[in-house]
């Protein structure tokens, strides 16, 4: 076996039992990524000295009988989370040069649990984006392709389609990333590995480069539900630094994976079903709805009637927060500047944005712009924000009768790197299944249940209440079992 | 509601982001597109809803009013693109 095919459950238990060291286990990913990145791009920036550094140091520690929940274990790191002296781009020019002098809390957390960072991954550029073609560092390419078309290279997904893909073609054993609108999800699906979204509030967003506030949630991908759980443990917990930060225990999550779904309701939403979705994942949805009865749950029809009116809320929202967090990048205090030599503050504000930014965040901080402004107010944003409360009251009614819900997690598989790029809006489709439980603030977990036609992975996503992640995680593992998922992407390390 | 070439410059200008003349009459039809599909959201009927402005809890918390941090003006200037001492610099704002 090759080192880079390790869960990270079964890393943690071959460097239990010595049967390799944390530097071997490093060396055999920095390889993979040296073998295998220059094609798909999934890392920005690769630190290999300190990781093996880090990989070194934790195995001292481990010598000395001290080891954290994941010590030795190398992650990559989405290049939104800022890691204090390593370069954090958000996949943007205007922050290409941005060394943070600080560690965000969740990488920071992570660190404190004994992991070694390989590198930070590839992004839409401010986590904007279902595609990964947003990033100024390139498109990323999903290590999957079409068995009928291999040489149509498919985009991961997005926003954090670096931590996809990387931990998909086992460049990683596992990835932070983030989710705003579908942002872990959608990309985990993609890439036929798991990725949760927790509830809004378990994780820290101190130190994450902020797109949106009130959606953005850090979480993990792994190749599988219980390698989420692993990780998500160390990732959570209550942070004073961020205000929003839940005051909430952390469960053992892993432990729930274990729990089965006996008893469970599981709620069916009829708005999901929607018109021109393949039927293929209509009949994966089912499928997955059969393996959940065959385990002891009882599937139940629900009404979730705001649904449709959640991608529009979604794109008042996003872009308004994300008008107001990203006017720090003005040139004057970190990151790009641009100016003539006659520029004045304005002009100098106005020529480093126009510079640092691509067309896609370009759009939406003027999309936030416009809906924030004097006599539009009303209109748009604050229509949006009662419309938002609409859909969290749609998902408190339906969990009064149901402990979760099970949808796919995308309206496709994997797309072509040239495909749905003309118009904004048939890209902004992508997340249809996801965004809603941003909006609601609720967890929310992709995990791979098959492959299309083309031999494409696809995904099915569990939504939970607010804090129980848990429940998430059982219905989540439930359905790998009965999925077992073993197709592998045709780019992958170790072959 | 749809954005007139005058509201896309106004826009921008609020957002200070300079647009080039040969981008305004794109960036119109994009935004029109994006506008005119939420447009859907006045069918909506929200009479007597409070809006959410918040992702989690409906109240912050506060913490004793304390300095908590700071003394460390060179890690706050490191990536300042330019600087005169212990300042951020930039082009003269007063005459």
């Amino acid at each position: 076996m090759h080192p880079t095919d390790f869960t990270l459950r079964g890393a943690i238990e071959a460097l239990n039992e010595g049967l390799l060291t944390s530097e071997e286990l490093t060396r055999a990913h920095l390889d993979a990524i040296q073998a295998l990145n220059p094609q798909l791009n999934a890392y920005v920036t690769v630190m290999a000295d300190q990781a093996l550094a880090q990989a070194k140091a934790s195995d001292a520690r481990r010598r000395e009988g001290i080891a954290g929940p994941l010590e030795g274990l190398p992650l990559a790191i989405k290049d939104l989370f800022c890691t204090a002296g390593a370069r954090t781009t958000a996949g943007s020019r205007i922050l290409e040069n941005f060394v943070p002098p600080y560690e965000s809390t969740v990488s920071g957390n992570l660190l404190r649990d004994g992991a070694v960072f390989l590198g930070k991954v590839n992004l839409d550029e401010f986590a904007m984006g279902s595609s990964n073609t947003t990033s100024s560092f390139g498109p990323v390419e999903n290590p999957w392709s079409r068995a009928n078309d291999p040489d149509t290279r498919l985009v991961p997904g997005g926003s954090s389609g670096g931590s996809a893909a990387a931990v998909a073609a086992r460049l990683a054993l596992g990835a932070t990333a983030t989710d705003t609108g579908g942002s872990i999800r959608q990309p985990a699906a993609f890439c036929g590995i798991a990725g949760i979204k927790p509830t809004y509030g378990r994780c820290s967003r101190f130190g994450i480069v902020a797109f949106a506030s009130s959606l953005d949630q850090a979480g993990p991908v792994a190749r599988t539900v219980e390698d989420c759980a692993i990780l998500l443990r160390s990732m959570s917990g209550f942070d004073p630094k961020d205000s929003t930060s839940a005051d909430v225990p952390v469960p053992d999550f892993a432990a729930a994976c274990a729990r089965g779904v006996k008893g469970l309701r599981i709620g069916v939403p009829k708005e999901y079903r929607l018109e021109g979705t393949p039927p293929e994942i209509e009949r994966l949805w089912e499928q997955g709805l059969q393996w959940l009865r065959d385990q002891g749950a009882e599937t139940v029809e629900i009404s979730l009637p705001h649904t449709k009116y959640a991608l529009p809320t979604y794109y008042i929202v996003a872009p308004a927060e994300a008008s107001s967090n990203l006017a720090r990048y003005d040139g004057v205090r970190f990151g790009l500047r641009e100016a003539a030599k006659d520029s004045d503050l304005k002009d100098l504000y106005e020529r480093t944005r126009a510079a640092g930014f691509g067309p896609e965040v370009k759009r939406r901080i003027m999309i936030g712009t416009y809906v924030l402004s004097a006599g539009y107010y009303d209109a748009y944003y604050l229509k949006a924000q009662k419309i938002r409360a609409l859909i969290k009251r749609d998902f408190d009614q339906a969990f009064a009768g149901v402990d979760a819900i099970v949808t796919p997690a995308t309206p496709s598989a994997a797309f072509g790197m040239d495909e749905k790029q003309d118009d904004p809006v048939t890209m902004y489709l992508n997340d249809v299944f996801t965004v809603t439980a941003n909006l609601a603030g609720l967890p929310g977990l992709a995990v791979p249940a098959g492959l299309d036609a083309q031999g494409l992975p696809l995904g099915l996503q569990v939504i939970g209440k607010a804090f129980d992640e848990e429940t998430v995680f059982a219905v989540g593992a439930a359905i790998e079992t009965a999925a077992d998922f073993r197709a592998l992407p045709r780019l992958r390390a170790g072959v | 509601m749809s954005l007139d070439t005058a509201m896309v410059r106004r826009i921008a200008s609020l957002a200070r982001i300079r647009l080039e003349e040969e981008e305004v009459g794109r960036m119109q039809a994009e935004l029109n597109g994006i506008l005119g599909w939420i447009e859907q959201l006045q069918a909506v009927d929200t009479t007597g809803v409070e809006p959410m402005a918040g992702g989690g809890a409906v109240s912050l918390r506060l913490r004793d009013d304390v300095v908590t941090d700071g003394g460390m003006p060179e890690k706050v200037l490191a990536n300042a693109p330019d600087r005169a001492g212990g300042y951020f610099a930039v082009p003269k704002v007063v005459e």
